[in-house]
């Protein structure tokens, strides 16, 4: 008992050191990210990128340990030898000519694209069976998905990660354009998550404020990457993107200030804790400009400067791992501000009243430089009673022409005017501010041309009404109103009684 | 002598007084054996939930299925054993002044559509013959398992119906219909195929009694919102949705399901009094006759609520893994990855490959038999009208 208690001891020992021994660095790794884009028309876009990399070979062995990358996709990958894949699912349209260009685009509805490996025998079953599994996972119509909307492209859709071979056999591309993007497919995304939705940007992502958007795009890409610098090794790299474009008017009454509890009704408090980085961005780029319009609440730490997408672009970092930023006592709600630029306009419209007044409007705009300005109103057109037309309506109708009234700076300084000494030319309009001068310009008058009505119609159609109720009716009316007796013949007049007796002289039977 | 005979006595009535104890506790362990005897005998529990409309104005069908939802939902069943079909999508709508909101009273009170919603079967996926074979089980085999019901002869299926409605059929989406006789013998196949235990029906459409008329299948309970020749009536219009939100019926369904916790001893007869006929205007009516057990002992959560087996076990288990096994693995990856060459990113528009690859031809297949046998006839056709001697100059 003594002896056996010691060699227990023992064993435990020996067990506790194998046990808790150094433990393997952990071979996959979560980079989450928040790019916040004030737009040019007044919207706010804001994308959420989630990055797993995983440094395992899910071709070649049975794995059954999962720790951050998620197991259903895992499986997949294992299961149908997939190379890539990238499913996205999109509300809306991403509104380039108001919005500037996208991060990351991707067509309404659902679309997937998938590339196989080469070991793959018969694609289009794999296909098949791929599409009806995403659709159990993501509880989306993906099963809709078969030969009738399915293509093969052969000369884009390039995959997108490492790849030693590119035969296009092994590629498919599918759209559902009517697949609807609602909380029920968000759920299952936010699921494979490693935070989930409780920790880190993830907290942020509610399906109330997402869907009361202009644009919303989530997506699933799959890819095999560089797992070291020389590249000799592969890992797979699960992004999960979700983009957003909040818009001004529908969430904001208008107004310009964002903040990410107007966004999203909550803030930031801690950020996921299997994290290696957890950032916000805040593209700043119209911060440095002279009319200094756009503000930053709170003061960002780091700044990070790049050319993207073409053009060069400075953004506000705020690092969820610095204690800084995000603590147990702090939140982190980034605000954007907009400093009311200075009162640049003046505008007043008074709406015409049916044969009372006509519609006046005035605006004072500040012209920038070397630009041109474009001003359009749009009217309708309405029909006149017929009382109103002019004799000649073929003709039109004129719309009185537009006045403009400007001061034009001009390059010479010009002289105070002297009413009595100058000559007549000069004196038309006074002259206030040596460094401007005021003209009045006009437009052409528009000429309208309107619907005509056919003036001629009404006296037609009495005509032929009048000769059809005359006809028609008059016939019926005779024939019922009218009574018919028969006539006897008469006897004879004067001049039968006459031939009778020539007759009678001859001796011819009488008539 | 007295004190002996107070003895006896004080035994006598020791003894009365265990005997009683002993009666009595014999007397409850029968109690307790038979109304075990009267207790459902199901170990788990699923919900198909079907919403067979199409289109904005039938925005209270859909929030009718997702109310059942949320309630079944709250009393315990999982996800994985429910089965939801919503024809129409009433939250991600563009009519929808808040979107991925469904609500079922007005003014906003309650969202039923919730964060946590999985809909299985929804827009054009819900027709009767996906329906018929979720029931029936006769599912293509690539179907993922969250689109199946895979009870088995212990299941107590609870199936919930709302639509628009007639004498005897139930719509499907304007535009195919279910006669009560196929919800019957599909009915049958799953008691055939012993794919419930119990099965509790409820339906709320127009004339909805019709559609339990001809049930035949033992051990179905089935409620309806309204007799044949009566109309089921919606509740409440919501002016800012501009949509009536519930159907009469299964709001006061709901309300009578919000007091019911997984505890809960409610009973069946309890859930036929729901909407009498002052507050529902049509008459509810239900049918028992094929159902084994008196409705006053079933209680609400056997259809409702969901059976879970919990095992509790005092002893600790390791979650730590197994770490020599993992190391001696890691170590052999890494071995054979350094041996590979560099890899590298493909390029995304290669221009000049692409303006020179030739388009793969697809396999030429022999022509099949009909355009076969086309030719012959032409041929043989030629050859009898000039003859044989012809041939020589083809061939």
């Amino acid at each position: 008992m003594a002896v056996a208690l010691p060699l227990v001891l023992l064993v435990l020992l020996l067990s506790g050191r194998v046990g808790g021994g150094h433990a393997e660095p952990p071979r996959d790794s979560l980079r989450e990210e928040l790019v916040i884009t004030p737009l040019p028309s007044g919207d706010v876009a804001a994308t959420f990128q989630f990055r797993t990399r995983w440094d395992s070979e899910l071709q070649r062995e049975e794995v059954s340990h999962y720790r951050l990358f998620p197991k259903a996709l895992g499986q997949l990958i294992s299961r149908y030898s997939l190379r890539e894949l990238h499913l996205s699912f999109t509300q809306g349209f991403w509104r380039t000519r108001y919005w500037g260009p996208p991060f990351l685009q991707a067509p309404s509805g659902a679309e997937l694209w998938v590339w196989f490996q080469d070991t793959v025998t018969d694609v289009d079953t794999s296909w098949k069976e791929l599409s009806n599994v995403l659709s159990g996972i993501f509880c989306a119509s993906l099963n809709f998905i078969d030969s009738t909307n399915t293509v093969t492209p052969t000369a884009s859709f390039k995959p997108l990660g490492l790849a030693n071979g590119t035969d296009h056999d092994f590629l498919r591309y599918a759209v559902l354009p009517r697949e609807v993007v609602c909380t029920e497919n968000l759920t299952p995304w936010k699921k494979l998550l490693p935070c989930s939705s409780k920790a880190g940007l993830s907290m942020l992502l509610k399906a109330d404020r997402l869907f009361h958007t202009s644009y919303h795009s989530q997506a699933v890409h799959i890819r095999p990457v560089c797992g070291n610098a020389r590249c000799t090794s592969i890992s797979w790299e699960l992004r999960q993107t979700l983009s957003v474009v909040f818009d001004a008017f529908v969430t904001g009454q208008g107004k310009k200030d964002w903040s990410l509890f107007r966004m999203f009704s909550r803030t930031l408090t801690e950020p996921c804790p299997l994290a290696s980085e957890s950032r916000v961005y805040v593209d700043i780029t119209g911060y440095n400009q002279d009319n200094e319009t756009l503000e930053v609440n709170p003061r960002p730490t780091t700044t990070y400067q790049d050319v993207i997408l073409g053009a060069r672009k400075t953004y506000a970092v705020y690092d969820l791992l610095d204690t800084a930023v995000i603590n147990n006592s702090r939140n982190l709600n980034v605000q954007l501000k907009w400093k009311s630029p200075p009162e640049n306009g003046y505008v007043h419209y008074q709406p015409a009243q049916d044969r009372l007044q006509p519609h006046l409007l005035e605006m004072l705009i500040q012209l920038p430089a070397n630009s041109a300005t474009k001003v359009s109103i749009q009217f309708e057109r309405a029909l006149l009673k017929w009382t109103e037309y002019t004799p000649d309506p073929n003709h039109g109708f004129y719309v009185s022409p537009s006045v403009i009234s400007a001061l034009v700076p001009s390059t010479v300084a010009a002289k105070p005017v002297d009413w009595e000494e100058s000559p007549l030319f000069k004196s038309l309009y006074p002259v206030s501010d040596s460094s401007s001068y005021f003209v009045r310009l006009y437009t052409e008058p528009l000429l309208v041309s309107l619907p005509t009505p056919d003036f001629s119609m009404p006296y037609n159609a009495i005509c032929l009404t009048c000769t059809v109720v005359a006809v028609c009716y008059g016939s019926f009316y005779n024939l019922l109103t009218r009574t018919f007796h028969i006539e006897e013949p008469s006897t004879g007049g004067l001049a039968k009684r006459l031939a009778n007796l020539i007759r009678r002289a001859r001796g011819v039977p009488p008539l | 002598m007295v004190a002996a005979c107070f003895l006896r006595k004080g035994s006598t009535a020791l003894a009365g007084l265990l005997l009683l104890s002993f009666g009595s506790l014999a007397a409850s362990q029968i109690e307790d054996q038979t109304e075990q005897f009267f207790r459902s005998g199901h170990t788990n529990n699923w919900a198909v939930l079907v919403c067979t409309s199409r289109f904005w104005f039938n925005y209270r069908h859909v929030a009718n299925t997702l109310s059942v939802y949320r309630s079944v939902k709250r009393l315990g069943i999982p996800d994985s054993h429910i089965v939801l079909m919503l024809a129409d999508d009433m939250a991600c709508n563009p009519r929808n002044p808040k979107p991925a909101t469904v609500f079922s009273h007005k003014n906003m009170e309650l969202n039923v559509y919730g964060d946590d919603v999985e809909v299985d079967y929804r827009s054009y996926e819900v027709t009767v013959e996906n329906f018929l074979r979720v029931l029936t089980g006769r599912i293509p085999p690539s179907t993922p398992r969250s689109k199946r019901l895979l009870s088995d002869d212990r299941s107590n299926i609870l199936i919930y119906m709302t639509g628009h409605g007639g004498n005897g059929f139930l719509k499907f989406q304007d535009s195919e219909e279910i006669t009560n006789i196929e919800l019957a013998d599909a009915f049958e196949q799953m008691w055939q195929k012993r794919r419930y235990n119990e099965l509790l029906f409820i339906i709320d459409t127009c004339q909805g009694a019709s559609m339990y008329e001809r049930f035949y299948s033992p051990n179905i309970m089935a409620l309806a919102s309204s007799q044949v020749g009566e109309d089921s009536l919606s509740h409440q219009p919501d002016p800012a949705i501009g949509v009536h939100l519930m159907d009469r019926y299964t709001f006061y369904v709901l309300e009578f399901l919000e007091e019911i916790n997984p505890a809960s001893q409610t009973n069946m007869n309890d859930l036929f009094q729901v909407c009498p006929k002052s507050l529902c205007v049509s008459t509810p009516g239900h049918r028992t006759d094929l159902f084994q057990r008196d409705p006053k002992n079933v209680l609400i959560t056997d259809f409702f609520g969901s059976v879970r087996k919990v095992e509790i076990t005092t002893e600790t288990i390791r979650l730590q893994p197994d770490l020599e096994i993992m190391e001696s693995r890691y170590k052999k990856e890494w071995m054979d990855e350094e041996l590979m060459e560099p890899l590298k990113y493909a390029e995304q528009l290669p221009v000049a490959q692409i303006i020179h690859q030739k388009p793969k031809l697809k396999d030429w297949h022999p022509p099949g038999g009909f355009i076969l046998g086309l030719w012959a006839l032409i041929i043989m056709v030629f050859f009898k009208t000039y003859g044989i001697k012809h041939m020589k100059f083809i061939f």
